[in-house]
């Protein structure tokens, strides 16, 4: 214990300069105001404590740099906000001053944890702007709706597992972690990256599949099959499990509606809004999969909805795959040779992504095709005036692409609706009136990225 | 972007003319010379060409698809509720975007609305049974400095899940007054999208609970998306040369 003068915090004659008269009779009257007696203080407060409690933003339980501001009341949370910003790089921005093509190396940046959606979902919007979405060939859009719904599987499961992280049940976390894994070697094999591929391109997809391609994915589609069942055992029986989800952050569907927030969110209110079904993109139309609801509108049944469009994902996946057996050999890029670059890029013996055969076209005989993929690669294509709008069914819910165009190589605009910025708004209803520790389930149910929310 | 060379070609400096076919809403930038910097001291001579770039014209009667039959049922509601449907809708715009007819997938409607309309028009596009579109995707924020007194764009994207459809409604404010009404009050969910837009563009959404920065610190000074803000270059030099900011850099755009 220290002096009872000193409990005042900032006392201010301890910061003020010595000898200064004024400042001496400002330091008498609060000297004088409650006596220093913390009783008197103490006593004045009842009946008004409000204690403001900062989760975040470095908190392990908000994915990220999510600051959650909470007003508590003992265990009860009367008042919660969202705080975000904390990870905003202006990629927007900085897609300004890249070309189109380049555009796809930033956005895959954006919600890091499904980066295919906004690739896919950029594209799909400047393939509008040049007026050739029916001109993308058939195996490119299989390709991107194969790496869409491996991608849904892969968020799903960190979605999974890091809730049940959150919740204690570490287990979960690393089934969930292992099988994503098996997914991500798949998409090393076709992207040479697991994550931020830029790998979706204006007009098709960067590089075919490699050879053998969907034998192995079948063969790692097995495990993941078998890991997903073993996180459903783990998980939906579990009486804790239950306990903590059941009837916790409930939103129900007209709350979804006024907030726009989408995906297996608005699902598990009883709404089968997907936008595969309602505003079909990629050739989604042609492929049968079911649109999973409940009717609870809680974390409970958002986390069985996630698991149940794991297994509606793999069944398109397996369609896509029979697909692509069968498409083999066929462009993966659209024909016109201004916005596709030139090389069929392969990785070659030497780890290098260069196509050999071009290479020794354009260096040995045609010095048009040279400056023409110099021009290609380093000024890109021109896209017409006018501005697009394109959505895509992201894991978390509808992901908005805005891009204008002024006639350049780069876009005068790029605006992403990242659903994960939109759901966060929910945060509010869902977790007022709970407890502390239902904040962590309730966020955990939104399944927000960071990296999208602040872009 | 400057608009004098200073001893290039004194056509960059003269009046920029529209195209014939254009609104007041169409010109939307303006590019002089070949390649997108002013004051670079390029003798090419391509210094003087200056490219007005204009927007998609308003389109013609009949849209096409269902495009007729919401506006149509717009402009009815809005009668009702006594807004003049030609005072609120300043021009429908329907992009095909390379297809054959507005029934493709990929054509879009647009509707330009004036900003004192705003509310209305999005009350009656949410509230009638024949428009529903319940559902706002946010709010959009584009600057286009040459749009004269038009600068600032708020684009809103709808959708109806009832009917499976989609539009835009694009609002209009000058900079020197860059307000337009929250929807807020009709969408709530474009909330931190109207927070996100005064952030990055300044627009002020009159009637917004709240309109406070939301990615960019409280106290940070100008907002970062519109053209003229000044970005910083990279400090790194070479035998005393800088890399410049990128927007003052040669480009091809």
């Amino acid at each position: 214990m220290s002096a009872p003068t000193d409990h005042r915090p900032h006392a201010p004659h301890a910061t003020r300069p010595a000898g200064n008269e004024d400042m001496s009779s400002t330091v008498r009257a609060f000297e004088a105001y409650g006596d220093g007696d913390w009783d008197d203080i103490a006593r004045e407060a009842i009946g008004e404590e409000r204690i403001v409690v900062n989760m975040g933003p470095q908190h392990p339980s908000t994915h990220g740099v999510l600051r959650l501001m909470l007003e508590i009341d003992g265990e009860t949370v009367t008042e919660a906000r969202a705080g975000i910003g904390y990870l905003h790089t202006g990629i927007e921005k900085n897609m300004e001053f890249r070309t189109w093509t380049q555009g796809t190396t930033f956005c895959t940046r954006m919600d890091y944890v499904a980066p295919f959606f906004q690739e896919v979902g950029f594209c799909l919007a400047v393939e509008k702007l040049l007026g050739i979405t029916d001109d993308v060939p058939e195996r490119a859009s299989v390709i991107r709706v194969l790496m869409m719904e491996l991608n849904r599987i892969t968020s799903h499961l960190v979605c999974l597992g890091t809730g049940g992280n959150e919740m204690g049940a570490t287990t979960v976390m690393t089934v969930g972690f292992t099988a994503r894994e098996e997914i991500l070697r798949l998409f090393e094999a076709v992207t040479g990256l697991r994550m931020n591929h830029a790998y979706i391109r204006p007009g098709g997809v960067a590089v075919d599949t490699p050879e053998g391609f969907t034998t192995q994915a079948r063969a790692a589609l097995v495990k993941v099959r078998g890991y997903l069942k073993q996180m459903s055992d783990l998980m939906l029986a579990n009486p804790i499990f239950k306990a903590r989800l059941t009837g916790v952050g409930v939103l129900n569907l007209s709350g979804c509606m006024a907030l726009a927030i989408t995906g297996p969110v608005l699902r598990s209110t009883g709404l089968p809004y997907d936008v595969r079904k309602d505003n079909p993109y990629c050739g989604y139309e042609t492929y049968d999969f079911d649109v999973p609801t409940s009717k609870g509108a809680d974390c409970y049944d958002r986390a069985v909805l996630r698991i149940e469009e794991c297994y509606q994902s793999l069944k398109i996946i397996e369609q896509a795959m029979e697909r692509l057996d069968l498409t083999e050999g066929e462009p993966v890029m659209v024909a016109d040779k201004k916005i596709a670059w030139p090389a069929q890029l392969a990785v070659g013996g030497d780890g290098q992504g260069n196509s050999l055969e071009h290479i020794k076209k354009i260096m040995g005989t045609s010095m048009e095709a040279l400056i023409h993929h110099f021009k290609l690669v380093t000024e890109g294509f021109r896209v017409p005036v006018g501005q697009a709008w394109q959505t895509v069914e992201h894991p978390r819910g509808e992901l908005g692409v805005h891009v204008v165009s002024d006639g350049g190589t780069r876009p005068y605009r790029a605006h992403f609706r990242d659903p994960s910025f939109n759901n966060l708004q929910g945060v509010s209803v869902m977790c007022e009136g709970g407890q502390v520790a239902d904040v962590v389930v309730a966020v955990a149910s939104l399944d927000p990225v960071l990296g999208g929310v602040d872009r | 972007m400057s608009d004098v060379t200073p001893g290039g070609d004194t056509r960059s400096t003269g009046e920029v003319q529209a195209p014939e076919d254009a609104t007041r809403l169409e010109v939307v930038e303006v590019k002089r010379g070949m390649f997108g910097v002013g004051g670079s001291g390029d003798t090419s001579g391509y210094g003087g060409l200056v490219t007005p770039i204009a927007m998609p014209a308003a389109s013609p009667r009949p849209y096409g698809s269902w495009f007729d039959q919401v506006v149509d049922v717009l402009s009815e509601v809005l009668t009702e509720a006594g807004v003049a449907p030609e005072e609120a809708i300043e021009k429908v715009v329907v992009d095909l975007h390379g297809a054959d007819s507005a029934d493709a997938q990929q054509a879009e409607l647009t509707i330009d609305v004036a900003r004192e309309h705003l509310v209305a028009v999005c009350q009656a596009l949410r509230d009638d049974q024949d428009l529903r579109f319940e559902l706002s995707l946010g709010v959009s924020g584009v600057h286009y400095p040459h749009d004269a007194g038009r600068e600032l764009h708020a684009v809103y994207h709808l959708a109806s899940v009832t009917h499976s459809r989609r539009l835009r409604l694009e609002v209009a404010a000058p900079d020197d007054d860059p307000h337009i009404p929250s929807t807020t009050s009709v969408y709530p969910s474009n909330d931190w999208h109207e927070r996100e837009t005064y952030d990055f563009f300044g627009i002020v959404f009159d009637g917004h609970p709240a309109l406070t920065r939301i990615e960019m610190p409280d106290d940070w000074v100008g907002h970062p998306q519109r053209k003229d803000y000044p970005l910083g270059g990279i400090p790194v030099e070479y035998k005393g040369a800088t890399v410049p900011p990128p927007d003052t850099r040669r480009s091809y755009s």
